[in-house]
């Protein structure tokens, strides 16, 4: 045991745990387990069904990439960020060409500034969807997963018919986006969104206004709010604590200063607030997506003009962009030296506070039955945490 | 109770149809989708654009059959390997042809591996006609298309005098166009002397002068000069010329030598080799011959040129006008060429001053540099008069600072080059002298199909040049009293014989004549081969008028070689080409033989 160790042992409240004494057991939960959202695993000490200790351990989903980043040209970084968080990969899009923009001091024409924050909206509601159907399934209600991921299809259909994929869009080249949207997008969104709307009125009857739901969740997993600083916790997990969090507002960026939305906060600051607050956050981005498609701009440009990017310098400088995806506060810091390669790249997902340090803290004396849910509710996506 | 009695509201969709039955066998993907990639194999030249900025290393430019490589096409042609593609597109996006694209087709099944790593285009797929798929959108591409805009003297100003017409990128308009090179390499191939040109534009972006220096001087001594006249075929193999304008790569070799101090040039280029005993004579202080002297010198062998007229420099002094090449210029290429101890005999011509038969004596080699400075005539009734020029006298005239009587009205005939260079040059003399331009250029080619580059004629007409073109001459107008008063032509008329070839015709019913206080064939230059001597030409062997020479450069006595125009041509870059590997080829043969076989006196 190291020495440091011995310091959070002495300060820990809790008794000791002596896993001689008999009356403690160890599982692992993950890396496989339909329960974990992701490749990683929770080391748990159980004492009959209660937890008493969970432990996080990452590293099974490692791919490198802030170290592949630097190893490739700036534009040649630009296919790889998305694969960074697959569920929501816009943000590292955005987060990436931003940060470019500002070290090159390229400006972005107005039309791919509304046609990113599209993007990003749209991403978002898929990313809700499926944490929705990722919560609700948690407690073995799958219905509601397989009414999120079809609804998901639809909005995937749009991504595809915009940007070419369904998946990694790759549409976000730093100096504005690729394309126009194509003709018709706007009739097929907004049918999307009215399904979407249909889904999630039901999503509401099933899953909100259920008792079962209600009593495995309320209550279970508070985050007391004067946590949420020293932890480092954004997004809806601060947001149903009560703190109206949300880099949309506070830092604002893209077009968002031009759009009406309020950030949707909770209370309870338990795992039903944090569902609640993310439920309403989806029909505020679906309001936000009829606010695009009824303002942005439908011509100009939406390149701005690049230097030779086979050969791309970008002078020495620093910087960090960040964006509130569906999870919290995204971010790239970006470190340039000159050269014609990033010298480094630094992803910051939220879920590496939340699924780390946040879900170890929150464990102790759950139920073992609800730590699968109490992680989905925590809404983290391995791939962010590991690069 | 709502909460209790709630959830059973999911159970409204027991009889519906699952939703989830997209047949992903039957499903088209969207126009914009980014499927199998297609290539339109005809318009791709194989510049590998696409290979340098895939960041998985999916593409491979490979060799595949009927594409043989060619100036401005590597013959290669993108093999994607789809077991690494992340159909990112960035390849159709920097396409410099914009002959890649993407279908839309994502279904495909095989069990061989190996088959998805193919060509496409070439490997014949089932989505090669497919409407959609990605490509890029309207104004969106990745490499930058115009050509940094050079700045030049107006036409008004700069046909009042010889001054140099092009003022050369500075350090920011160089690095701009410098920044749109996509270092595909089609240029060095297609440069006679291939010449490092993604290299020494990637010293430009650098800002590092002498790296440039260092990589010109590696295949052309004659910087200064190639980058004012050279006829730069490099941008016409560029690989941005397909959807932009071509990298100015003349201007940025230009750009490189205006911005080292010839100081600086002459440390770059260093000492040469130490001395070998060996001893060379060049015959003629042109291109050829003194980019031969150069390698020959810096390789540590003794180089003496034997130059007639009073300044070295060749067709580059006596021919090229000072507006494009400025005197110091070429001068600085040969203070370059001369630091390395090359001896320069000026106004001594071999035949006259100095025999054949000495410098074989003297030398282990002979190298015959003599170009082309003998002009031809069409011999048409009336060419004997003494108003009626040759093109290469006038110019070497104005080289020479020689004065002569300005005609008021002159006709060039011809369409090269060379028609405009003394078109030019007249219409400068007549401003300063008469104070207005009147000089008609007559070419028997159509608009369009004229041999001079495309910038000449343009900016021959700005400064008042008329160009008469499909105009064949026929004879000079001569008056009673023996004045020239004009030229005579008729047009021609493009047909096709009887065979199918095609051929032209006079029109004798379209006749004008053209006035002319003087008259200019710049109709072709021959090789003044005289020096030679009576024995040595019979001993020679000859390809009709020319010398017959290897590949290398070397005549049918091993002892005497042949460069630059009066056996190759056309101009100075192929003259460096030619300097070099006949150079080369001395250096192979003197080391295949020791120094007492190869040189008569040595052998005493």
């Amino acid at each position: 045991m190291t020495a440091g160790a011995d310091v959070l042992a002495a300060t820990d409240p809790r008794p000791p745990i002596d896993l001689s004494s008999g009356k403690y057991l160890k599982l692992w939960q993950g890396p496989q387990h339909p329960g974990i959202t992701g490749n990683m695993s929770i080391e748990l000490t159980v004492c009959g069904d209660e937890v008493v200790e969970g432990k996080t351990h990452v590293g099974y989903l490692h791919r490198g990439f802030e170290k592949l980043m630097e190893r490739r040209t700036f534009i040649q970084v630009f296919p790889i960020v998305c694969r960074v968080c697959v569920p929501e990969p816009d943000f590292n899009e955005y987060c990436y060409a931003a940060a470019i923009e500002e070290l090159a001091g390229i400006e972005v024409p107005e039309r791919a500034r509304w046609i990113r924050t599209l993007i990003l909206e749209m991403g978002r509601i898929n990313s809700y969807l499926m944490y929705l159907g990722g919560q609700a399934g948690a407690f073995g209600l799958g219905v509601i997963g397989q009414w999120t991921t079809h609804v998901r299809d639809l909005m995937l259909d749009r991504f595809e018919e915009m940007t070419g994929a369904r998946i990694y869009h790759m549409f976000i080249l730093p100096g504005g986006v690729r394309d126009g949207l194509p003709d018709g997008f706007d009739r097929r969104m907004a049918e999307t969104l009215r399904e979407i709307e249909r889904t999630m009125a039901d999503v509401e009857n099933v899953m909100f206004h259920n008792a079962v739901f209600k009593k495995r969740t309320r209550g279970v997993g508070v985050i007391p709010v004067d946590l949420v600083d020293t932890y480092g916790i954004t997004g809806p997990n601060a947001r149903a604590a009560g703190l109206p969090n949300d880099v949309r507002k506070d830092h604002p960026y893209l077009v968002y200063p031009e759009l009406r939305f309020e950030p949707v906060i909770g209370h309870e600051s338990d795992m039903y607030a944090r569902a609640d607050v993310r439920r309403r956050d989806l029909l505020v981005s679906i309001d936000l997506i009829r606010q695009i498609l009824a303002r942005m701009p439908r011509s100009g440009p939406t390149m701005s003009r690049l230097p030779n990017v086979l050969h791309w310098k970008i002078p020495r400088g620093e910087t960090y962009v960040r964006g509130e995806c569906s999870r919290g506060e995204y971010g790239y810091y970006v470190v340039t030296d000159g050269s014609g390669y990033p010298r480094r790249i630094n992803v910051r997902g939220p879920s590496y506070t939340h699924a780390m340090a946040l879900l170890e803290h929150l464990i102790p004396g759950t139920n073992i039955s609800d730590v699968a849910a109490l992680m989905v509710s925590l809404h983290t996506y391995p791939p962010e945490i590991e690069r | 109770m709502r909460d209790v009695l709630s959830p059973f509201l999911a159970w409204k969709n027991l009889f519906r149809e699952p939703v989830s039955i997209a047949d992903p066998l039957n499903r088209e993907a969207a126009p914009r989708y980014r499927g199998f990639h297609k290539n339109d194999v005809s318009k791709c030249i194989g510049c590998g654009t696409c290979e340098t900025i895939c960041q998985n290393g999916a593409i491979d430019m490979v060799p595949v059959a009927g594409f043989e490589p060619k100036d401005g096409d590597s013959g290669l042609r993108p093999r994607i390997d789809y077991g690494r593609c992340c159909w990112c597109a960035l390849c159709v996006d920097v396409c410099t042809t914009g002959s890649l694209t993407m279908s839309n087709a994502y279904k495909w099944i095989d069990a061989d591996p190996d088959a998805f790593r193919f060509v496409p285009g070439v490997d014949a797929k089932s989505w090669d006609e497919a409407e959609d798929g990605y490509r890029r959108a309207d104004g969106h591409h990745l490499t930058i298309r115009e050509r940094v805009p050079m700045q030049e003297l107006a036409p008004e100003v700069r046909v009042g005098g010889f001054d140099e017409i092009v003022a050369g990128y500075d350090v920011a308009l160089a690095k701009l166009e410098a920044d749109r090179c996509v270092s595909c390499g089609l240029c060095i191939a297609a440069c006679p002397t291939h010449m490092s040109i993604p290299q020494y534009i990637e010293a430009v972006r650098d800002g590092d002068y002498r790296r440039g220096v260092r990589l010109l001087y590696e295949t052309n001594p004659f910087s200064n000069t190639c980058g004012r006249v050279c006829t730069h075929v490099c941008e016409t193999a560029c690989a941005l010329r397909n959807e932009g304008d071509p990298i100015a790569i003349r201007w940025l070799k230009r750009h490189i030598m205006d911005q080292v101090s010839q100081d600086e040039v002459r440390e770059i280029i260093g000492a040469p080799a130490p001395a070998t005993g060996r001893k060379i004579a060049i015959v003629g202080a042109g291109p050829a011959g003194l980019t031969a002297a150069f390698d020959l010198a810096k390789a540590g062998h003794a180089v003496t040129v034997f130059e007639a007229a009073e300044k070295p420099g060749g067709m580059l002094r006596y021919g090229i006008p000072e507006y494009r090449l400025p005197y110091d210029m070429l001068d600085r290429d040969i203070d370059a060429i001369t630091s390395l101890g090359v001896e320069i005999r000026s106004d001594c011509r071999v035949g006259r001053d100095v025999a054949m038969a000495e410098l074989h004596e003297g030398h282990d080699a002979v190298v015959l540099a003599i170009g082309l400075h003998v002009g031809r005539s069409l011999r048409m009734p009336g060419s004997e008069h003494p108003q009626v020029r040759k093109a290469v006298d006038l110019l070497r005239s104005i080289g020479e600072g020689m004065s002569f009587d300005v005609p008021r009205t002159a006709v060039v005939i011809g369409g090269g080059n060379v028609a405009m260079d003394i078109a030019r040059s007249l219409a400068r003399l007549q401003k300063l002298t008469h104070g207005e331009v009147k000089v008609t250029v007559t070419t028997r080619k159509e608009p369009g199909h004229i041999v001079a580059d495309p910038e000449e004629v343009r900016e021959c007409g700005e400064e008042g040049v008329v160009i008469a073109y499909a105009r064949g001459p026929q004879r000079l107008v001569i008056e009673e009293d023996g004045r020239l008063t004009g030229l005579l032509t008729w047009r021609i008329v493009p047909k096709i014989d009887d065979k199918g070839r095609s051929a032209t015709i006079c029109d004798e019913g379209d006749a004008v004549v053209h006035p002319a206080d003087m008259v200019v064939e710049a109709t072709g230059q021959a090789a003044d081969v005289g020096l030679l001597g009576e024995a040595l030409t019979e001993e020679l062997a000859w390809n009709r008028d020319r010398l017959a020479v290897d590949a290398d450069g070397r005549t049918s006595l091993p002892w005497l070689w042949a460069v630059g125009d009066c056996i190759n041509g056309p101009d100075v870059v192929h003259a460096v080409a030619d300097g070099h590997r006949t150079a080369a080829a001395i250096e192979r043969a003197f080391a295949e033989t020791s120094i007492e076989r190869t040189r008569p006196d040595a052998r005493r």
